[in-house]
């Protein structure tokens, strides 16, 4: 028993592919079969290109869907009605998301409306026995737990760096259909009176990087070495909560229980301690590095290699020396 | 930040949702059931509550509305309330049944807007505010899944919020972007732990909640039926959960002046970089 795939598709306003949307495509192809995999495109003022549809199609969608809301697709109400309908034209069994906080909004909303069971956060699915069982870490990444979906319908929500993202095999090019939504009322009582979008860093996405250095209060406001390490590394840019709070770099830069939740294959705090707050957001990190002057730092119980040390030399010396390594 | 605009400052009332959940400073476990384990006694009000609670206060102070506390859970989590009326809220509401132990988040949303219901024909409510989220997991569904059940319109992720006359509008980050949201009155607002900086609560306030009653409602007294919340209701279920082994092979180095190249080694031998 399989059933049809339904993917949102996470775009910039310049009408790229998000990077985590590569993983949910490839673990739709292996969760549907032969049942198809539907792309579903929110025209929010910018249009899926002929690339983007080759792209979506390598990866294992079937078909694209282009859905066009008569209100702003950006806000949660109109976007959880637009995939309510989308669920129903394609039968689908299963909605996979990017776990963002946007998209947890409208997995809530489908859940009332659709009596959907949901699972936010998961780093797995599968198929077993005919039901969806996802997996997820939880209590800042010190436990894990495997779910089932009961309900008809479920709504994944995955975190990025879950799955090793591959194309498809031979993959026919996608089908492109129009989905046209007509948005109640009711889903028109909250306006959004302004967006922006924060403009691309040059660094990778915090949020789905397979490399993190992270700046914490030990770096004094300097995060010029967090930066020279992470641009050594091709990696991303995060903070600590403190950095963030002392304007030391943007909101949008802070891991932790109220900021970012990331997984990279590489962390490596500079100055961080380690709280839980913080830890909450990277613990599920493939390798963890820290590098922190305190001995009795609580980052280092968590960490696969630590330093006891000055971040001001040994955090240049690192990276001058990758550097030379690298050639 | 939390401000009404000056001038026209009706009275209002607010309903606060707090949850009750393990200190995230403590050891934290899911028992056999996949479900948290609750003993212990080291429970606590969720953190990012006291941010609500917060943004509650700072409403009614310019104001002469009240703010109710409102917590789901069980016995225990009256805890949860009581430090709802001593941070300054004016009543307390404990909802506690046997069936509604194992609900997952529609299932205590249901609770919690029966409650708000409840409490809304008695004298109407104008704003609920929640946390951003549980500190134990950290779905954030729950205050969206809320305004939905209560068909109100929902402003989640403030961490600004300001009350104009009817009109709420709260700014917020998200990923990539930020946004400013407004909607009418009443309807639902979620705040983040920049939104403000939760009080601490004083001597008086301690003394003034003895006083203010919590009061106790179950499933039948909300008119809920119990087969769609708890257990029974619930969508998802835990089939396995366990604490991860702790990390193998952990290096600790002292820099003793290689440390770097002791790190960019680690780093290219083990193909991670
Ligand atoms: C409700 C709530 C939510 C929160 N959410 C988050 C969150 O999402 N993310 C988050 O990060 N925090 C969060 N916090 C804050 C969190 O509790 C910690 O305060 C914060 O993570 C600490 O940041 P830090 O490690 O930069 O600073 P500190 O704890 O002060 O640590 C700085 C470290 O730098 C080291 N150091 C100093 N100088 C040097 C040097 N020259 N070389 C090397 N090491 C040096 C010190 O030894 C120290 O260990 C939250 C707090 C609350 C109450
Ligand atoms: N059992 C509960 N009782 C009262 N409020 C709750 C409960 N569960 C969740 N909440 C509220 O919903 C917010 C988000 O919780 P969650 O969706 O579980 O992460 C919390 O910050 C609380 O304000």
């Amino acid at each position: 028993m399989t059933a049809p795939v339904l993917v949102l598709v996470d775009h910039t306003e310049g009408g790229a592919v998000r990077a985590p949307v590569r993983e949910l495509l490839t673990l739709a192809r292996g969760l549907a079969g032969d049942a198809g995999v539907h792309a579903a495109w929110a025209v929010d003022g910018v249009e899926p290109s002929a690339e983007v549809v080759a792209e979506l199609g390598a990866l294992g969608a079937t078909h694209v869907h282009r859905v066009v809301a008569d209100a702003d697709l950006h806000l949660s109400a109109v976007l959880a009605e637009a995939l309510a309908s989308l669920l129903d034209a394609t039968g689908a069994g299963l909605l996979l998301l990017v776990s963002s906080f946007e998209n947890k909004e409208a997995a809530a909303r489908l859940a009332v409306s659709t009596g959907a069971g949901v699972v936010t956060d998961a780093d797995g699915l599968a198929l077993v026995d005919g039901r969806y069982v996802a997996s997820k870490t939880v209590f800042a990444g010190t436990w894990t737990t495997t779910c089932a979906v009961t309900a008809p319908l479920a709504i994944v929500a995955l975190k990025p760096n879950s799955v090793q993202p591959s194309p498809a095999e031979g993959a026919p090019a996608p089908q492109i259909g129009e989905h046209v939504v007509a948005v109640s009322d009711k889903s028109r009582r909250v306006t959004l009176v302004e967006r922006t979008e924060r403009p691309a860093s040059g660094r990778p996405d915090l949020g789905s990087a397979s490399i993190v250095v992270a700046g914490g209060r030990g770096t004094e406001g300097d995060f010029s070495v967090v930066e020279e390490l992470a641009d050594v590394l091709g990696g991303a840019v995060g903070a600590t909560r403190v950095a963030t709070d002392e304007g030391w770099i943007g909101h949008d830069a802070q891991i932790g229980q109220t900021g970012v939740t990331i997984a990279p294959r590489v962390y490596i705090g500079v100055g961080v301690s380690g709280a839980v707050h913080h830890r909450g957001g990277m613990q599920a990190s493939g390798t963890i590095v820290a590098i922190n002057s305190d001995p009795d730092a609580p980052i280092f119980e968590i960490a696969d290699f630590g330093v006891v040390g000055d971040l001001f030399t040994v955090v240049p010396q690192a990276a001058a020396e990758i550097r030379r390594l690298k050639g | 930040m939390v401000t009404w605009a000056d001038g026209n400052v009706p009275r209002v009332r607010i309903v606060v949702c707090v949850k009750h959940v393990p200190d995230i400073q403590s050891e934290r476990a899911l028992g056999p059931d996949g479900r948290v384990v609750r003993d212990g006694g080291d429970g606590t009000i969720n953190e990012l509550d006291e941010n609500a609670v917060e943004a509650a206060l700072a409403l009614v102070e310019a104001s002469d509305g009240s703010v109710v506390a409102l917590t789901v859970g069980p016995a225990d989590a009256a805890d949860a309330v009581r430090r709802g009326l001593q941070l300054g809220a004016d009543e307390a509401v404990h909802v506690v049944d046997d069936a509604i132990a194992g609900s997952d988040v529609i299932g205590t949303a249901r609770v919690l807007a029966a409650a708000v219901r409840h409490l809304d024909a008695q004298e109407h409510v104008d704003l609920v505010i929640t946390g951003m989220a549980g500190l134990d997991g950290l779905t954030s569904l729950l205050p969206t899944a809320l305004a939905e059940l209560l068909d109100l319109p929902a402003l989640p992720l403030a961490a600004e919020l300001t009350v104009e006359g009817s009109t709420v509008r709260v700014r917020r980050n998200l990923d990539h972007a930020s946004e400013v949201l407004e909607a009418t009155l009443p309807a639902l607002v979620s705040v983040t732990d920049q939104a403000n900086e939760p009080r601490y609560p004083n001597f008086k306030g301690i003394m003034a909640a003895r006083k203010k009653p919590i009061t106790t409602l179950t499933l039948a007294d909300l008119e809920v039926d119990a087969s769609r919340v708890g257990a029974l209701g619930a969508r998802t279920e835990v089939l396995e959960a366990a604490a991860r082994p702790p990390r193998d092979n952990r290096v600790l180095v002292q820099d003793t002046g290689d440390a770097g190249i002791r790190l960019a080694a680690y780093l290219v031998d083990n193909q991670l970089v």
